[in-house]
C-alpha cells in the first residue's frame, strides 16, 4: 500500500482527491455522503451573496457510445442562504476532522471579503478558494473570470484576502485567457498560497436546429456556459504543466479538468499537480467512483515502486519542453502486426487522405477468406502516428524507433550552430529565378 | 378473379402468422445510436462485398449515427429497392454480418440487419421512400414482368426509376410472391410485404394481380404488348416424395402449408398434436419452427442427410432445436401410414446406427423437399431455354436469355436462393433492359 496522503499548501488530506466546487458540494448532506465514500476533501460550492438561477442549466456533448464527453453549465454560485452553508460546513468539519474542507468564495467589496473570511475561518475549515474562474453569469457582474482575466484586479483582490486570512488561500484560475502564467503570477504577487486550475471554458454546446436556439437553452434563448468534463483534460494538463515548469512561479498547483480515472489523476500529478479536484465525473457517475480512483492510483504506485503519492508529483515536468528542444534525429515508422490485423483498412484511408500516402492495400488481394493486411512503404513513412491512432485493434500498428543519427540534435542546436537553413524557401526560389 | 390494381386488395384478417412475435424488433433510437457507433466505417468493407446488392453498409450506418435517417434510407434504396424486406429476411449471419471485421476479432458483429430495418422504418418507410429517389424522364418504352415476387418488384422498380413504364403480371391475389406468402412470419408479415409493394407502385409500376400468363393471357400477347419482358416466375408447386399414402388429406407441400399459415385461408391446425416435416433445407426448418410456434406439441424433422450436415443454415437449425424441434437425419421415408383417410404416421428406413424408431405417429405431414420448375411457362417464350435442373438459361450478370427481348432473374434463374439474390438479379436485369431499350440490337451502336 502506497501512502496516498498529501500535505499540500499547508492543507492535510488522506488522499489527493477532492470534490471541486460545484453541484456535488452544494450541501452538507452531499459532502458527508462523499466523505463516507472516501473522498479526501471537498471544495464547497462557491459562497456569495444570494443569486437566482435559470432553468435549464446543463448541456452535454455525446461522442459515439460515450455520453457526456463534455459538459457545460450556466449555473451560478450557491443558491442557498449563507447561514445554512456556514452551519453545514462547521458540522461536516466536526464530523470529518481528517478531511480537507475548503470553501470557495466570490464577493465584491473588500469589506465583504473580510467579513466572509472571518466567518469561514470560524467554521474550522482548512482553506479558502477564491473563485476567479467562473466564466458565465457572475463575470457579467465583475466577478469570477472577470477578475481572473485582469491580472491587476486579481492581484489586488488576493491582497485584500491575504490581509485578513489566517488559513491557506488558493486562487482558482480561468483558462479563458491567452497566457495562464499572467494571472498565476498575479496571484503569487498578491500573496496567494497556491493556485487551482482550470475553471471551465466559455462555450456553446450546439444549436437546436428546429427552434434555432443555442444549447443549453433557457426558453427561447441561451447564453454561453462553462465547458468541462473529459473533453477538456488535454487543455487543463497543458496549463497545469505550464505553471509547474515555471521556476519563477513555484507555487503549489491543484489540478482540475476532466479527471475521471486514476490514470487521469496520475497524469495530472506527474505534470505537477499536488492535489486534484473532480466535478463532472462525479456528476455523471456519483461519489462511488472514488473507490476506483484510490485503488487504481495505489496499484499504479505499487507497480512503479513509488511509496508516497507526493513522489509522483512533477515527475513528467522536465520532459515538457519547447518544440525547439525536441530531438530531430528521433524517427519512428509504422509496423503493422499482420496477425492482429482485421483488414478494416482504416489506416490506408487515413494515411492516403490525411497523412503521407505510405500505407497501402496489398498489391494482390488475398483469397480464401484471409485478412487483407495493408503494408507500409517504409521510406515514405514520416512516423506521424495517424495510422496507429485510427487502428481499432490495440497493438496492431506499432511505431518502431529508427534513429536518423545516434546523437541528439534539436532545432535550437541548429540555430546555435547556424545550420538551421532548410532549402526550398523563398530565398532559394529567388536565387533560381535570378539564374 | 378479376384483374385489378393491387393497391385495392385487402389482406385477410386473423392470419395465423400474426400470432408470432417479431424475432428482431425495431431498435429503439438509443439502441440504434449505440450500435451505429460500433461500426468502424471500414474502407472497402467486407460487409459490402458480402451483400449481393452491394449496399454501402458503413455509409448508411454512419448516417444513422449522425441522425441523417432519410439519407441512410436513400443509401440503402439506391443499392436495393427491397432494402426493407432484405433487412428483415436476409440471412445476415452468412452474408454481411458474417463478414464483419469484428467476427475474426472474436467480437459480435455490428447488427447490420437490425440497423437497416431501423433506417428503413425511420428514414424511408413504405411509399414515403419514393421522395428519396431520383426518377429519369419517361422513355416511352414499356416492359412486362411475369410474376410479382421480389425479382420482378426490384426489376420493375428500377425500370420505373430509369424512366420506363413497367407492368407486373401476378397470378396470385396478392403481389409480393414469397415475400407475401412464403417468408417466416417472425421475420416479415404480409402487411410488411404490402408496404414494400406500395413503394414499387408509387414509383409508377402497374401491378395486375389475378393474371396468369399462359392461362389468362398468352405469352405472345405479353411479348407483343411490351418492348421487353422480364421473367421473374419463381418456382412451381411443391415436390412430391412418390411414396404410398402421400395422396389425400393430412399431407401437404411446404410452400402450400406456409401460404395457408400466412393468409389463414384453408388453415387448420386445431386437431394436430404431432407433425412431421420431411426435408432438410431452409424451408423445412422454417415450417418445423412455425409448427412449434403455433403450439404443435411434437414436431419432428426427417432429413435424408445426417442431422449435423443439413442443407439449412446451421444457425437456424440450432434455433429450431432450441425451440423443441426434434431432428432425425439419415432417414429415407418409405410410406405415409393412414387409418382409412386419416394420416397416423410415417414409416421410414434409417441409415443411422443409433436406435431410431422405424415409424413416428403424426397427424400432419409437410413435405419440404423442393419445388417443381416452371419449365413449360419459361419455354413458351420463344428463344428461352431451361437447363437440366429446370433453371432458365440466362446471363448471370444481365439476365439476358436466348431471346434478345426477354430477360430473367430470381429463383427461376438461380434455382431458389434468397430474396436479396432475387433483388440483385432483378435490378441487374433492369439495367441491362434499359441499355437494350436505349440502344436496341441492330441500330449500329451495339
Amino acid at each position: 500500500m502506497a501512502d496516498l496522503s498529501i500535505r499540500w499548501a499547508g492543507i492535510q488530506s488522506p488522499n489527493p482527491f477532492w470534490l471541486a466546487s460545484g453541484p456535488p458540494t452544494n450541501s452538507g448532506e452531499q459532502v458527508m455522503r462523499a466523505f463516507d465514500c472516501g473522498w479526501g476533501g471537498a471544495v464547497w460550492k462557491t459562497l456569495g451573496n444570494p443569486i437566482v438561477n435559470v432553468s435549464s442549466r446543463l448541456g452535454a456533448i455525446d461522442y459515439g457510445t460515450r455520453r457526456v464527453m463534455g459538459l457545460n453549465n450556466v449555473e451560478l454560485i450557491t443558491d442557498r442562504p449563507l447561514a445554512d452553508n456556514l452551519r453545514e460546513i462547521r458540522e461536516v468539519k466536526r464530523r470529518f476532522p481528517d478531511r480537507a474542507l475548503i470553501v470557495s468564495l466570490m464577493f465584491e467589496s473588500r469589506a465583504e471579503w473580510a467579513d466572509i473570511i472571518r466567518r469561514c475561518e470560524d467554521t474550522g475549515c482548512d482553506g479558502l478558494e477564491l473563485n476567479f474562474g467562473c466564466p458565465h453569469g457572475m463575470c457579467e457582474r465583475g466577478m469570477g473570470s472577470a477578475v481572473g482575466q485582469e491580472p491587476k484586479v486579481l492581484e489586488e483582490l488576493v491582497r485584500w484576502v491575504m490581509d485578513v486570512a489566517k488559513i491557506p488561500v488558493i486562487a482558482k484560475l480561468t483558462p479563458n485567457i491567452s497566457d495562464i502564467r499572467e494571472p498565476a503570477m498575479a496571484a503569487k504577487k498578491g500573496g496567494a498560497n497556491a493556485v487551482s486550475l482550470i475553471n471551465t471554458i466559455q462555450s456553446l454546446m450546439g444549436v437546436d436546429l428546429d427552434r434555432f436556439v443555442p444549447l443549453p437553452s433557457v426558453g427561447t434563448s441561451s447564453s454561453h456556459g462553462g465547458y468541462c468534463g473529459p473533453a477538456v483534460k488535454p487543455i487543463a494538463l497543458r496549463m497545469v504543466a505550464e505553471l509547474a515548469r515555471d521556476r519563477e512561479f513555484a507555487l503549489p498547483v491543484c489540478g482540475i479538468g476532466g479527471i475521471e480515472s486514476w490514470r487521469d489523476a496520475a497524469e495530472f500529478m506527474a505534470l505537477g499537480a499536488g492535489s486534484l479536484q473532480v466535478c463532472t465525473a462525479v456528476m455523471h457517475h456519483g461519489y462511488r467512483m472514488i473507490e476506483d480512483l484510490v485503488e487504481g492510483l495505489d496499484e499504479y504506485l505499487n507497480t512503479k515502486g513509488i511509496a508516497r503519492v507526493e513522489e509522483l508529483v512533477g515527475r513528467a515536468v522536465p520532459a515538457y519542453r519547447e518544440w525547439g528542444d525536441l530531438d530531430l534525429n528521433h524517427h519512428v515508422i509504422a509496423v503493422i502486426h499482420e496477425e492482429k490485423c482485421i483488414g478494416c483498412h482504416l489506416c490506408v484511408t487515413a494515411c492516403h487522405d490525411g497523412a503521407h500516402q505510405c500505407v497501402h492495400p496489398p498489391k494482390i488481394a488475398p483469397t480464401n477468406g484471409k485478412v487483407s493486411v495493408p503494408w507500409v512503404e517504409v521510406d515514405e513513412c514520416v512516423g506521424c502516428n495517424l495510422c496507429a491512432l485510427v487502428c481499432p485493434v490495440d497493438g496492431c500498428i506499432e511505431m518502431v524507433e529508427q534513429r536518423r543519427a545516434p546523437e541528439v540534435e534539436t532545432w535550437n542546436d541548429r540555430v546555435r550552430k547556424g545550420t538551421d537553413h532548410v532549402p526550398g524557401g523563398l530565398d532559394d526560389l529567388k536565387r533560381a529565378e535570378d539564374l | 378473379m378479376t384483374a385489378g390494381p393491387a393497391s385495392d386488395l385487402r389482406l385477410p384478417k386473423d392470419r395465423p402468422e400474426q400470432r408470432f412475435p417479431d424475432k428482431n424488433p425495431l431498435l429503439s433510437d438509443g439502441e440504434a445510436h449505440l450500435e451505429a457507433a460500433r461500426c468502424l466505417y471500414c474502407r472497402d468493407a467486407p460487409c459490402i462485398r458480402a451483400c449481393p446488392t452491394a449496399i454501402d453498409i458503413p455509409e448508411f450506418i454512419r448516417k444513422i449515427g449522425t441522425g441523417n435517417l432519410a439519407g441512410s434510407a436513400r443509401t440503402i434504396l439506391n443499392a436495393n429497392l427491397l432494402g426493407a424486406s432484405c433487412a428483415r429476411v436476409c440471412p445476415v449471419e452468412v452474408l454481411c454480418e458474417g463478414s464483419c471485421v469484428y467476427v475474426p476479432w472474436g467480437r459480435a458483429p455490428v447488427m447490420i440487419g437490425r440497423l437497416q430495418r431501423y433506417a428503413m422504418e425511420k428514414g424511408g418507410k413504405g411509399a414515403k421512400a419514393v421522395s428519396l429517389l431520383k426518377k429519369a424522364p419517361p422513355s416511352g418504352k414499356s416492359v412486362g414482368l411475369v410474376g410479382g415476387g421480389p425479382a420482378s418488384l426490384a426489376c420493375a422498380g428500377k425500370l420505373a426509376l430509369l424512366g420506363h413504364s413497367a407492368t407486373i403480371y401476378e397470378k396470385d391475389t396478392w403481389p409480393g410472391g414469397l415475400n407475401s406468402v412464403g417468408v417466416a412470419p417472425y421475420k416479415f408479415r404480409m402487411e410488411d410485404a404490402a408496404e414494400e409493394v406500395r413503394l414499387i407502385q408509387e414509383l409508377g409500376v402497374e401491378i395486375r394481380t389475378g393474371v396468369e400468363v399462359g392461362v389468362t393471357i398468352p405469352p405472345a400477347e405479353i411479348l407483343a404488348k411490351h418492348d421487353a419482358v422480364f421473367l421473374g416466375i419463381g418456382l412451381g408447386g411443391d415436390s412430391r416424395l412418390g411414396v404410398p399414402g402421400e395422396e389425400g388429406p393430412g399431407v401437404m407441400g411446404a410452400t402450400e402449408w406456409i401460404r395457408r399459415m400466412k393468409t389463414g385461408i384453408g388453415f387448420h391446425l386445431a386437431s394436430v398434436t404431432s407433425a412431421i416435416v420431411i426435408g432438410g433445407g431452409n424451408t423445412s426448418v422454417d415450417v418445423a419452427r412455425e409448427l412449434r410456434g403455433l403450439g404443435v406439441k411434437r414436431v419432428t424433422l426427417l432429413a435424408r442427410r445426417p442431422a449435423d450436415a443439413l442443407r439449412a443454415y446451421a444457425h437456424e437449425v440450432d434455433q429450431a432445436r432450441g425451440e423443441g424441434v426434434m431432428i432425425w437425419g439419415g432417414v429415407v421415408v418409405e410410406r405415409i401410414v393412414r387409418a382409412g383417410e386419416r394420416v397416423v404416421g410415417v414409416r421410414f428406413a434409417s441409415a443411422a446406427i443409433a436406435p431410431v424408431p422405424r415409424a413416428i405417429e403424426a397427424d400432419l405431414v409437410v413435405i419440404a423437399t423442393g419445388q417443381a420448375r416452371l419449365v413449360r411457362l419459361a419455354a413458351s417464350f420463344p428463344g428461352v431455354a431451361c437447363d437440366q435442373r429446370g433453371r432458365i438459361v440466362a446471363d448471370r450478370k444481365t439476365g439476358a436469355t436466348g431471346n434478345p427481348k426477354v430477360f430473367a432473374g430470381g429463383d427461376a434463374r438461380n434455382g431458389g436462393k434468397e430474396v436479396v439474390h432475387a433483388a440483385a438479379e432483378g435490378q441487374a436485369a433492369a439495367i441491362a433492359i434499359d441499355r437494350m431499350l436505349r440502344n436496341p440490337p441492330g441500330n449500329g451502336h451495339g
